[in-house]
């Protein structure tokens, strides 16, 4: 049985979050110590050693995606991504009220590594009450002395789930509607009022000081090769313990489920899960014993996505819940693409219909069509994920649409 | 209490703080109260339109009046598979509203939302952003009956 591993959650539970002495007295702000003893460029080419990847969903190379910020333009921002939203997730909240300190030091690290003052903390609507406790553990970083220079602020969103997608997330953070920017220019280019910034998720941040701290090469031996280190998972639906995890990368997901999860609750069968969010593929048995690394997950048509683990036994509707899924993004669509904004519409109506056993086989191949066109026309991750849960229960549950279709 | 115009005005030194000076409108009102818009143009210098479409673009943001107690239940997936129908009908049964009403005493709104981020416990319902997990429709009254 594999173990859990607790690099991002290593004080979990043993400090008190409320306390800023407790995190210091388990080493706290050591790796930050550190961080700025290096030069930066030496500082960049650790964490990229580390081969840490993006824990928002994206997946994309930490140290890279900082290496992009040029040196000598002005102001530089520090963007941490709180808004999580995708349903089933939990984990980012998780880890703040655990350990806010951790979150702190990880994004004073990334300061020195761009030469930024000024950090934003982005935190979802839906929690107002880790934005009190992240303001009051800000407070007890300044009074400590322990973040020098460099200042950081808790900005509160306001139930948008395409926030969460950075360029909105930027957009908001100015104050506008929360709608995605054409790219390039990057964020790493032309972010926050038009300045390089790095914008990276909760998690990502919180891996840093142990990283720094230990060197990359430690990090870099945990874990699968191509998505190194630990993803912290969160459980929930059908299955026995819906509990956080912090697991190395190589972990399986049937270790997930039957082994952390504990199995399917009322001793039922498994009938999928869907991992990542609201946005990913829905995973039938036969592949569970797929890793559960990004690179590994895509492989199968899935995404590792934000670590959620939404499991659904055999008494579960999959029709059903992809329609409810359809209407999730028929809502959050922001609407500035028309391929979203028309796609999530005609999605949600046609599963509507066959949801009510009143579609024939060509809604079916509609659907199937309009998801494709979808996946590479819309603008952001957002419509191009959307059509993900119905594609992939398509494909491993096609039978439960046939037997919803209208005789002709 | 203060007026919408020095909860607004006091952040304006805050580069995009419009959204946070809405949180602090809805904070005293509950709601965006029509004023709330032409002095936000005027303090963060945009026009109304632009303060009018911020101020609708998130759906914890309303311009239309709302309760004192703001009942959202979750209805993504996970909630969705553990009950969601069956307990916002045992609120609606209970208040006598109906999804996206306010009792006429204006203490209670009932809305959906998505995922709240809770979904250790589904269903999950939140009364002014507190969660409540675990939900059976036979709680609902308890639960009203700590809105007080």
């Amino acid at each position: 049985m594999i173990e859990e591993k607790r690099i991002v959650l290593r004080n979990a539970d043993n400090i008190d979050p409320e306390d800023i002495k407790d995190y210091l007295q388990a080493g706290g702000y050591r790796g930050l110590e550190k961080a700025r003893s290096m030069r930066t460029i030496d500082l960049i080419e650790e964490v990229k050693k580390s081969g840490l990847r993006g824990r928002g969903g994206a997946a994309f190379n930490c140290g890279l995606k900082w290496s992009f910020v040029p040196p000598n333009r002005g102001a530089t921002f520090v963007v941490c991504n709180l808004d999580e939203g995708e349903p089933g997730t939990y984990k980012d909240r998780t880890i703040v009220q655990k350990d806010p300190q951790t979150l702190l030091e990880g994004m004073a690290i990334c300061a020195h590594a761009i030469n930024s003052k000024q950090g934003y903390i982005y935190c979802r609507g839906e929690y107002p009450y880790v934005v009190e406790l992240l303001n009051r553990a800000i407070g007890q970083a300044k009074e400590a002395g322990v973040l020098g220079d460099f200042d950081i602020e808790v900005r509160m969103g306001a139930g948008a789930y395409v926030c969460g997608e950075e360029t909105a997330l930027i957009e908001s953070l100015e104050g506008h509607r929360g709608e995605p920017r054409f790219k390039p220019p990057f964020p790493g280019v032309e972010g926050l009022w038009g300045q390089p910034t790095v914008v990276n998720n909760v998690e990502t941040f919180a891996n840093l000081p142990e990283i720094v701290l230990n060197g990359g090469e430690w990090y870099a031996a945990i874990g699968a090769p191509n998505y190194t280190g630990t993803k912290v998972l969160t459980l929930t639906g059908d299955v026995k313990n819906r509990i956080f995890i912090e697991v190395p990368t190589t972990t399986t997901l049937r270790e997930v489920v039957f082994g952390f999860g504990g199995g399917i609750k009322d001793d039922k069968k498994f009938k999928a899960v869907q991992v990542g969010g609201t946005s990913g593929g829905f995973i039938p048995e036969h592949l569970l014993d797929t890793q559960i690394d990004a690179d590994s997950m895509r492989s199968i048509g899935a995404t590792l996505g934000t670590g959620a683990v939404f499991v659904m036994d055999e008494t579960r509707d999959i029709v059903d819940i992809v329609t409810r899924i359809a209407k999730f993004f028929e809502h959050e669509s922001c609407g500035k693409c028309n391929p979203c904004r028309e796609g999530t519409y005609r999605a949600y109506e046609i599963m509507k219909k066959i949801n009510q056993g009143q579609a024939v086989a060509q809604d079916i191949d509609n659907l199937t069509v309009l998801g494709r066109v979808m996946e590479k026309a819309c603008l952001c991750g957002l419509g191009q994920a959307a059509p993900s849960p119905t594609l992939t229960t398509l494909q491993h549950f096609y039978p439960e649409y046939q037997a919803r279709l209208r005789a002709q | 209490m203060a007026t919408i115009r020095e909860i607004i005005s006091s952040f304006r030194d805050k580069p995009g703080g419009i959204i946070e000076a809405y949180h602090a409108v809805q904070r005293e009102c509950n709601f965006l109260p029509e004023e709330t818009i032409p002095i936000a143009a005027e303090v963060f210098g945009l026009s109304e339109a632009q303060a009018y479409g911020v101020a609708t673009f998130y759906s914890y943001l309303s311009v239309a009046p709302r309760g004192k107690y703001i009942i959202r239940m979750c209805e993504s997936a996970p909630c969705h598979i553990a009950g969601a129908d069956t307990l916002i009908k045992a609120f609606e049964d209970a208040l006598g509203i109906k999804v996206g009403q306010t009792t006429a005493d204006g203490k209670f709104s009932l809305e959906l939302t998505e995922c709240v981020g809770q979904c250790q416990g589904t269903p999950v319902i939140t009364i002014n952003s507190v969660p409540y997990v675990d939900l059976d429709p036979a709680q609902v009254e308890t639960v009203l009956a700590l809105c007080q």
